[in-house]
């Protein structure tokens, strides 16, 4: 047992840190501190900034442009991104999409759209969910039917995140309805320029617009468009869904929103004293923190296991269950230490202006923020559906 | 003991809650939220035509109930229907602050309020005294006959759309004395105020305030001069059972939403109301909800009683509404899943007015402070 980096890592660590102390604006810092939005353009110039030194795809290959990082390394770059504020790596073409045309797709699709992913010249997007077919994923209907050496797409997808910005769109369609649920689905790449595409925004509860409905109307796809073989999309499908559930817990995140929440109870005045000395306040903090500082070692113990080659099993599942709920809770402190500054509708703010009153410091988008990531606990696989496969592992047989 | 609404207030109920039914969906709600001054103004018409301001006010100033149970009656209906018009602002912490001035200076106004021709808003909170009751920096100084305002008010609720503001500030003593606190009535386009308006989260707006040597005549001063602390903690007191009893009603929607939809929303073949993993957190929701009624009944039965005992229920109702209402909203959203984070689907409305609450008056910890504190007294 050592609960230490190594000197390698140590090494790796501060040569992440000092890129990120030169090469990340600081513009885009303080809106992901403030937590403002930092548009497709504040996402593209991170994206180009790491791109130049090599650093945007942790997680793919040499071959294909990427780092080739173990899982301890990906971990040290991800706590000190989230550390120094930096805005998060787009996951649909670099987590997500990326790995499954390594593993699956054709030489001609790993030529073509890798490098576009790494250039940022392709935006992806991801068309999974529908409305009937959220938890369910298996039952999504978007029908795609071959018509000569084109699938002609008609259906609806839904939850699109910053499918706004995107101009690519994978996705997974039912290519033959009669078959068993999972064994019907295609994985099709739909150029999101193709006519028959219509984007339309959803407003969130916060007031934010970050998802879309994707609506497709006799939409052409080529047929070279097709990852892998005809009705094994859901073999696919779940490959990446493995590699979106890298980070599942999302330590880094939960350790600089547990800053914040300090700073703010530091500055925020409670009965003629800061916050951070009334007692009840503290022991919410101090809990918080305890939970943490043990699911960052949970973290730790799966990522140097996946270091040495062991593949996550549920242990996933419940990093994802134990993440977010530390991060939703983070959430919750960060908007009772705002008292009545919680109270203003600061969406303004997300998109980079102020709320009218002279919020102080560090307030104005905490109950956006708490608002916004209720959704943490539903998507990605819903906190209840993680349970559900903890207890089928674990519990099965038993039962 | 009885439990039942007495005739009058059972009547109250049923029409306030016939015509929010009938007049006030969720495209209303959208179109009071959208007005600048955060509510709208044909609906407030319609809300004293009924009746609903007077229920909240005392016979002895041309009202015709102020109980607790006329109160929470008819807030827990405004909850319900997520009605977003300032009616606690005006009619309960302003109306209640008139209502108590010993000179009866507020008469007209009151008529005025009761009517539906008068909206207010009480400028009490400030940057430094987060839910602190009597914590009031802003200074009132008297030159000959007049009084001057300086300071800077914060998050004041209902303030843009208000034709006057009662405004706290302090003659003496030090910034937390119960000595000292004076009320003072200020017409919103008085010279040297100034306001910076936003909207509410939640619904409403709320600005920030500067007072730059504003200059009143003294008899702008509602209640006796450096004793207006009692009225203040009656006034808060009052809204704090409004504000519990319309997170109950909004509660109660939020649970509604989440049992109608868990019925007939499909996933793997069948309703996902048929999954016991889901089942025992509606039954969950289910007893808190029990709980938060019985607390509101507890509130508002005591509104009456002395000040210790009277804050001490208000304490603790308001705690555990935040409790449960923290619950309540999460689970709720939670349940529905990604339907409920679209701010087109009504639950949104619910769950942050339900979780905004909380930022009113005192947050659970703070109740919890008030609680130990009064029952160690
Ligand atoms: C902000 C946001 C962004 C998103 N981005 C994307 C995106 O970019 N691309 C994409 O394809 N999708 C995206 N999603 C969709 C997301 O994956 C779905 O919301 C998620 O799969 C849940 O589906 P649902 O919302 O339809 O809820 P439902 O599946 O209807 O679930 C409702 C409730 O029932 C529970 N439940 C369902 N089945 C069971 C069961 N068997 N046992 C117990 N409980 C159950 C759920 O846990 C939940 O509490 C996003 C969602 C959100 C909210």
């Amino acid at each position: 047992m050592d609960l230490n980096y190594s000197a390698e890592e140590l090494a790796f660590r501060d040569e992440v840190r000092e890129f990120l102390r030169e090469e990340l604006p600081t513009d885009l810092s303080d809106a992901v501190r403030e937590g403002r939005s930092i548009g497709k353009e504040g996402h593209e110039r991170w994206h180009s900034i790491l791109n130049a030194r090599g650093w945007l795809a942790p997680n793919w290959p040499r071959a294909y442009g990427g780092c080739a990082w173990n899982a301890v390394q990906r971990h040290i770059f991800e706590e000190e991104c989230c550390r120094a504020h930096a805005p998060r790596i787009v996951p649909f073409g670099l987590t997500m999409l990326g790995p499954v045309l390594q593993k699956f797709g054709s030489d001609a699709q790993r030529d073509y759209f890798l490098p576009r992913i790494l250039s940022g010249e392709h935006w992806w997007c991801q068309g999974y969910s529908e409305p009937g077919a959220g938890s369910d994923l298996a039952s999504l209907r978007t029908r795609a039917v071959r018509d000569g050496d084109h699938y002609v797409v008609n259906g609806q997808k839904t939850w699109t995140t910053l499918g706004q910005y995107a101009n690519w769109i994978f996705c997974l369609v039912r290519t033959d309805p009669d078959a068993k649920q999972q064994e019907g689905i295609s994985f099709l790449l739909i150029d999101m320029d193709t006519p028959g595409i219509e984007v339309r925004p959803i407003i969130l509860l916060d007031g934010t617009h970050e998802v879309n409905e994707v609506w497709f109307t006799d939409v052409r796809v080529p047929v070279e468009n097709l990852v892998g073989e005809e009705n094994q999309g859901w073999t696919y499908a779940k490959y990446l869904l493995t590699h979106e559930r890298t980070n599942i817990a999302g330590v880094g995140f939960s350790q600089a929103g547990l800053d914040a929440v300090k700073r703010l109870a530091r500055q925020q005045m409670h009965r003629g004293r800061p916050l951070a000395e009334s007692p009840h306040f503290a022991a919410r903090l101090a809990q918080v923190e305890i939970d943490l500082m043990a699911m960052a070692t949970t973290n730790l113990r799966i990522i140097s296991a996946a270091a040495a080659g062991q593949a996550p099993g549920v242990e996933s599942s419940m990093l994802k269950v134990k993440g977010t709920e530390i991060r939703q809770e983070i959430n919750d402190l960060a908007r009772r230490a705002a008292g009545a500054y919680a109270l203003p509708f600061a969406s303004e703010a997300l998109e980079g202006d102020n709320s009218n009153l002279a919020q102080p410091e560090g307030t104005s988008a905490v109950s956006a923020q708490y608002f916004n990531n209720r959704k943490l606990s539903i998507f990605g696989g819903s906190n209840e559906i993680q349970k559900n496969i903890i207890a089928k592992v674990k519990l099965g047989g038993r039962t | 003991m009885n439990f039942q609404l007495s005739e009058e207030r059972q009547m109250m109920q049923d029409s306030l809650r016939r015509f929010l039914a009938d007049r006030y969906s969720a495209a209303q709600r959208d179109e009071s939220v959208s007005n600048a001054i955060g509510f709208a103004p044909q609906i407030w018409a319609q809300l004293a035509d009924l009746g609903i301001l007077g229920a909240l006010l005392p016979e002895d100033v041309g009202g015709y109930g102020g109980k607790g149970f006329d109160l929470s009656t008819v807030f827990e209906e405004l909850g319900r229907a997520g009605v977003v018009e300032p009616v606690l602002d005006t009619a309960v912490l302003c109306g209640t602050l008139l209502a108590s001035d010993p000179q009866g200076k507020g008469a007209a106004l009151i008529e005025g309020l009761i009517a539906g021709n008068v909206q207010l808003a009480f400028a009490h909170g400030e940057v430094n005294s987060r839910y602190e009751r009597l914590w009031v920096e802003t200074r009132a100084s008297a030159y000959g006959d007049d009084i001057v305002l300086i300071g800077r008010k914060s998050v004041i609720v209902n303030a843009a759309g208000a034709d006057h503001l009662i405004v706290s500030a302090r003659e003496s003593g030090d910034t937390d004395d119960r000595e000292g606190l004076s009320l003072f009535l200020v017409d919103t386009k008085a010279e040297g105020l100034q306001m910076r308006s936003s909207a509410l989260m939640a619904g409403g707006c709320a600005a920030e305030i500067d007072f730059d040597n504003l200059r009143i005549p003294s008899s702008a001063r509602i209640g006796p001069a450096g004793g207006a602390s009692e009225m203040i903690e009656a006034a808060l007191a009052a809204a704090e059972v409004a504000l519990a009893a319309e997170t109950l009603g909004a509660m109660e929607t939020a649970t509604q939403l989440t049992m109608d939809y868990l019925g007939t929303r499909q996933q793997f073949g069948r309703p996902i109301g048929s999954f016991q993993a889901l089942q025992h957190r509606v039954a969950d929701m289910l007893i808190e909800l029990e709980q938060a009624r019985s607390a509101v009944i507890n509130a508002a039965g005591h509104l009456e009683e002395q000040p210790a005992v009277r804050d001490r229920h208000i304490a603790a109702a308001r705690n555990l509404i935040a409790r449960a209402g923290r619950k309540i909203a999460e689970e709720a959203i939670q349940l529905h899943g990604g339907i409920a984070m679209t701010a087109e689907y009504e639950l949104a409305h619910f769950a942050k007015r339900i979780i905004l609450a909380e930022h009113r008056f005192g947050d659970a910890d703070t109740q919890l402070e008030r609680f130990i504190d009064l029952s160690a007294a």
